[in-house]
């Protein structure tokens, strides 16, 4: 039901890798390549400009821009962070509140032990230090979607610290040329997301949903380790990945369940970093990188111009394609952070420190989360490239496409063809028809086991190339038929009997005597001819490097 | 009957001396009668007698609950109650009906308590004297004692004579004055207060009851309106020790609602017979030899050290050496966690809102100030002054490691070999209304909870218990402190101080005739330790 709808809104499903080159033109590198650790270095990239220096300075100085990113992430839990209150995206309004959510006076916080976990695989997966201890602070604002008139949050003492992730991105706009770099990972805290306040205008009111109140965030602190919007949009993907392999965050972005936040400045290198603006409010990938760029040149152009930064938190707007200042009467807010007393110190465990005869669902070991993890997606890419040999901008294509990956393995269960086959007709051919018809991958027509029998057919040389084409576009119509069930009703098949193919061939030199005389001399588009020739008349149903070399035996 | 304890009208109850609605209609009828000491907010009659009825259908077929089935119990009123309105005594929560029952009312109703109503307090619980609420002063009840007005006619000051009926009465003590009046008045035979600075313990006190504050993680805070969490305790207002020892046995236990409260199962309370104290260990603070402690006090606590010492006891003087600090830190603590605490009250989900619509802003500060009154605003600006991010690690980490100076200090004695603390739990018996109104809240209450404050910074058990009339004929409690978590220790010594002194009981001028059988088996101001 939802789906069509979400289609419409999500920018995010494209042509595989398009966000990683389209969201700018220019190249890009890191300022001193440290924390690079490329597949395919170029020795050219470290001498390519910085992204934004074309417009050298007055003084000559190039513009470096260094990005940061404050990543929410909804945590996918049945209940809250600390009430029993269910948690869906799609329930009516004020339906999913308790006493707490609502902070009715004298309630009080309970941790949900689901959302620690979920904390805990999160930390491990991007390599942080899990802290035993962690504790929970009040942070004070007045809003309307905040009933408590505070969240709770870990500002002190978060649960993980210190992590690093990893990520791809293409150098240029060549898929061949991919870099992997790391961003640091400051830390991740547990959190309470806030309601939603929806403004009626018109009426000049503010209705409340308090269905989100409440509801586990992971925050998710980056170090100012980038320097553009595709980096920025390659992190985010990435995240995106890992948090979805772990199902601790379904993390779709257009549900608002992974919202960035992006803290932006420019300066020259080797100077102090510059003051720095926070962009909000970007709800897809495409837009973060959009947004990013739009506002590492903002900054330039208005210091080029002798302007200077404020200190401010700025919303991309998609449709004018730039970020603007948002209204914020109250100017610097002090949140009057103060332990939060209702919350005992959250203490994790391992193997080494499990109390004896703890209770098991009283006590959380990280040694047991770390042993369940599953396969994150560098893993699975690495695995993609050695067992099937793919190249390693492929794996990422596969993965980038939520159910792809799936898909393609399915293929290769059921296929006799090569990997390099499945993945160029997983990649190539099915995924434009999804995209060219706004398409998920759970939302093919196609299944895994038709691909898998129209491959199967090419590779037992039983149809040609073209002619799988146009059985995947029959296929694609969904009827319900088998690749050889359509090849046998179109007659598709190629033609098994040389005999005939000779007779064929052999008439058909007979009635081009002058192509014959060219192709003996050598001329190549002679032979080009006569297998156009040749292919008309079997309704394509003949392999051209069949004919060609039956062509030349006669000939010869 | 309404004199008599917990437990022996719980012993009334089970042999069908009276019933359980026969025992409510006299408590609802002595809440009327009592109606001048402002004791209740709401009086929840129809509820109580449908509880009554259930009771006495339960007594009939022979499945009585336990003690505490059919006994009329009062719970100030920043407990939350099921479809009972619950106000904190702030025309912010005025008309604000919970839905949701906190865990100590809960509790008392499963097990078979008749809930009469709902007591005054200060204003969120923010006093010392019941006096800043917004339905009005607690008077009490000893004003209008048979003991106190005789020692005032001897004491021949015919110009308060003429005032008696007007303002000439004392202050409860608070912020639990109203479940205290409810006790002492008789109108209930235990009552539910809260304690952050001593707000059980002062009221006690001075209405000659048990106020006890159990360790802090013993009883669950849930649905409690919180003042300071960190240091809020439910208490208990009974009118002797045993009484208390079984509401607390209801009440004690790990609440799943409430994360602070101990995950071991607590073993039932029954306190053991104390008959020899030779074995105690009994400790006097120096530091809280204050100038400012009544000599009449301050000779009835050396009295009640001397009946320890000549039982058997030792009795040594320790010190707490940080105890001086301990106001200024709890005004810092207190007012910083109350700013959080009120950051909720915002007139949007529940509780008073304004008129105003200009914004979202204006109808929060609007709401605000007319919900809250002086003493909570001003404690929410000193709060927020404290919290703000230029003066937090000057006021309020300060503030925590003085906490925990405070608490060691405690430990410290505690773990050279002596059991309990002896201390006064007020500076002076209950002060006149007038008397008491001529120095502010902020002032009233950093002098009042002198004696009290610091338990709550440890989290310890404490309980008041009263020791003497005074020569005014006022009740004077006494303090006793436990090592946290012993609290059972600390009432059976409570219990065995309590033998000894034999308290009176409260005779309250004018109602002598509706309840003459009340008294009968009452000792007239007997005292054991006299002046």
């Amino acid at each position: 039901m939802a789906a069509p709808m979400l289609r419409g809104v999500s920018p995010v499903r494209r042509w595989s890798l398009a966000w990683v080159d389209g969201g700018s033109r220019h190249r890009r590198t890191s300022p001193n390549g440290s924390t690079s650790n490329r597949i395919r270095e170029q020795s050219s990239v470290a001498q390519q400009p910085l992204h934004t220096a074309q417009k050298p300075r007055k003084g000559g100085h190039k513009w470096a821009a260094v990005v940061g990113l404050e990543i929410h992430a909804q945590i996918s839990s049945n209940s809250k962070l600390f009430s029993g209150s269910q948690v869906s995206f799609t329930a009516p309004p004020n339906s999913l509140v308790s006493f707490f959510d609502a902070s009715l006076p004298g309630t009080l916080p309970v941790l949900n032990r689901r959302c620690v976990e979920a904390a805990v695989m999160t930390g491990l997966a991007l390599n942080c230090r899990i802290n035993k201890k962690s504790l929970f602070d009040r942070k004070h604002y007045f809003y309307a979607d905040l009933p408590a008139g505070y969240q709770i949050t870990q500002q002190r003492l978060p649960i993980a610290a210190n992590g690093s992730l990893s990520y791809g991105v293409f150098v240029g706009n060549r898929w061949s040329h991919m870099a992997t770099k790391t961003v640091r990972i400051k830390q991740i805290q547990l959190e309470q997301d806030s309601g939603k306040s929806l403004h009626d205008d018109l009426r000049s009111q503010t209705l409340i949903d308090l269905n989100r109140a409440g509801v586990g965030l992971l925050e998710v602190v980056m170090e100012p380790d980038l320097s553009c919007g595709e980096e920025a949009a390659a992190v985010v993907k990435e995240l995106q990945l890992i948090l979805q392999a772990l199902g601790t965050s379904q993390a779709n972005m257009a549900e608002g369940q992974l919202r960035v936040d992006a803290n932006i400045s420019v300066h020259h290198p080797g100077e102090p970093l510059g003051i720095r603006t926070e962009v909000k409010n970007l709800n897809s990938i495409r837009f973060l990188a959009r947004a990013i760029d739009h506002e590492i040149q903002r900054q330039i152009n208005e210091l080029e111009s002798g302007g200077e930064i404020l200190n401010e938190t700025r919303s991309f707007d998609p449709k004018l394609g730039c970020t603007v200042p948002m209204r914020d009467k109250e100017g610097k807010q002090d949140y009057r952070f103060m332990p939060e007393p209702n919350l005992p110190p959250l203490v994790l465990y391992d193997t080494a420190s499990l109390p004896a005869g703890a209770d098991s669902q009283q006590v959380i070991n990280i040694d047991q989360i770390r042993d369940a993890l599953p396969e994150l997606p560098s893993a699975t890419r690495k695995r993609l490239v050695q067992q099937y040999g793919m190249l390693p901008e492929h794996s990422f294509a596969l993965l980038n496409e939520a159910g792809l990956l799936q898909f393609f393995q399915n293929v290769m269960k059921e296929t006799r063809a090569e990997p390099k086959k499945v993945t160029s007709w997983v990649l190539n051919t099915l995924l434009g028809y999804l995209k060219h018809h706004n398409l998920a991958v759970s939302e093919s027509p196609i299944t895994p086991s038709a691909l898998a029998g129209l491959l199967d057919l090419l590779d037992s040389k039983a149809i040609s190339s073209s002619a799988a084409k146009q059985v995947f576009e029959e296929l694609w119509k969904g009827e319900a038929k088998t690749a050889a069930q359509i090849v046998s009703e179109k007659q598709l098949e190629l033609m098994q009997d040389q005999e005939a193919l000779e007779r064929l061939c052999q008439s058909m030199m007979e009635g081009h005597p002058q192509v014959v005389m060219d192709m003996k001399k050598g001329n190549p588009r002679a032979i080009n001819k006569l297998i156009g020739l040749v292919r008309k008349a079997t309704l394509n149903r003949a392999d051209p490097a069949v004919i060609k070399d039956t062509l030349e035996r006669l000939s010869s | 009957m309404l004199g008599r304890t917990l437990r022996e009208v719980s012993v009334a109850l089970k042999q069908g001396q009276i019933t359980p609605t026969e025992l409510c209609r006299k408590c609802l009828s002595r809440i009327q009668r009592t109606k001048f000491l402002n004791a209740y907010i709401t009086v929840s009659e129809e509820v109580a007698l449908k509880q009554a009825e259930e009771s006495e259908k339960r007594y009939k077929n022979g499945r009585s609950l336990g003690d505490l089935d059919g006994i009329p119990v009062a719970v100030k009123d920043n407990f939350s109650t099921s479809g009972i309105e619950t106000t904190c005594a702030s025309n912010m929560l005025k008309g604000y009906i919970p839905p949701f029952n906190a865990t100590v009312v809960q509790k008392l109703l499963d097990q078979g308590a008749l809930l009469l109503g709902k007591t005054n307090l200060d204003e969120f619980a923010m006093g010392s004297g019941s006096t800043d609420g917004a339905f009005g002063p607690v008077k009490n009840p000893w004003s209008f004692s048979k003991q106190y007005r005789e020692q005032k006619r001897e004491q021949r000051r015919p110009k308060l004579h003429r005032e008696r009926e007007g303002t000439d009465w004392l202050i409860a003590g608070g912020s639990s004055g109203g479940s205290a009046a409810a006790v002492s008045a008789l109108t209930c035979f235990a009552a539910l207060g809260s304690d952050t600075g001593g707000s059980t313990r002062n009221p006690a006190a001075h209405c000659g009851l048990v106020g006890f504050k159990p360790s802090y993680g013993l009883v669950s805070r849930h649905g409690l309106i919180p003042l300071v969490n960190s240091m809020d305790v439910p208490g208990i207002l009974t009118r002797c020790v045993d009484d208390t020892a079984i509401v607390l046995g209801v009440l004690a236990g790990h609440d799943p609602k409430d994360s602070t409260t101990v995950q071991d199962p607590v073993k039932p309370f029954t306190l053991p017979s104390l008959t020899d104290v030779s074995k105690l260990c009994i400790g006097i603070p120096k530091e809280y030899l204050v100038p400012e402690l009544s000599s009449e006090i301050r000779s009835l606590w050396s009295k009640a050290a001397d009946l320890f010492e000549s039982a058997g006891a030792k009795v040594i003087e320790v010190s707490l050496p940080h105890t001086s600090y301990s106001i200024v830190c709890y005004h810092v603590l207190c007012t910083s966690e109350v700013a959080s605490n009120m950051a909720r009250f915002d007139g949007l989900e529940y509780g008073h809102r304004c008129d105003v619509s200009v914004s979202t802003e204006a109808m929060y500060a609007a709401t605000r100030r007319e919900g809250f009154n002086d003493v909570v605003r001003g404690r929410i600006l000193s709060g927020n002054f404290f919290l703000l991010k230029e003066n937090y690690e000057n006021y309020f980490i300060k503030a925590q490691k003085v906490r925990r100076l405070i608490a060691n200090d405690f430990v410290n004695v505690f773990n050279s070999g002596v059991d309990i603390l002896l201390t006064p739990t007020t500076l002076s018996e209950a002060v006149p209304f007038l008397e008491f109104i001529k120095e502010d809240n902020r002032t009233r209450s950093a002098q009042d909870d002198i004696f009290t404050q610091a338990v709550n910074m440890a989290g310890l058990p404490a309980v008041s218990v009263p020791a003497a009339l005074s020569a005014q004929g006022l009740p004077v409690g006494l303090q006793f402190i436990g090592r946290a978590f012993c609290d059972q220790k600390l009432l059976t010594v409570a219990r065995w101080f309590e033998q000894q002194v034999q308290f009176p009981v409260l005779q309250l001028q004018g109602l002598m005739d509706d309840c003459s059988s009340a008294f009968e088996n009452e000792k007239l101001a007997s005292v054991s330790l006299k002046q």
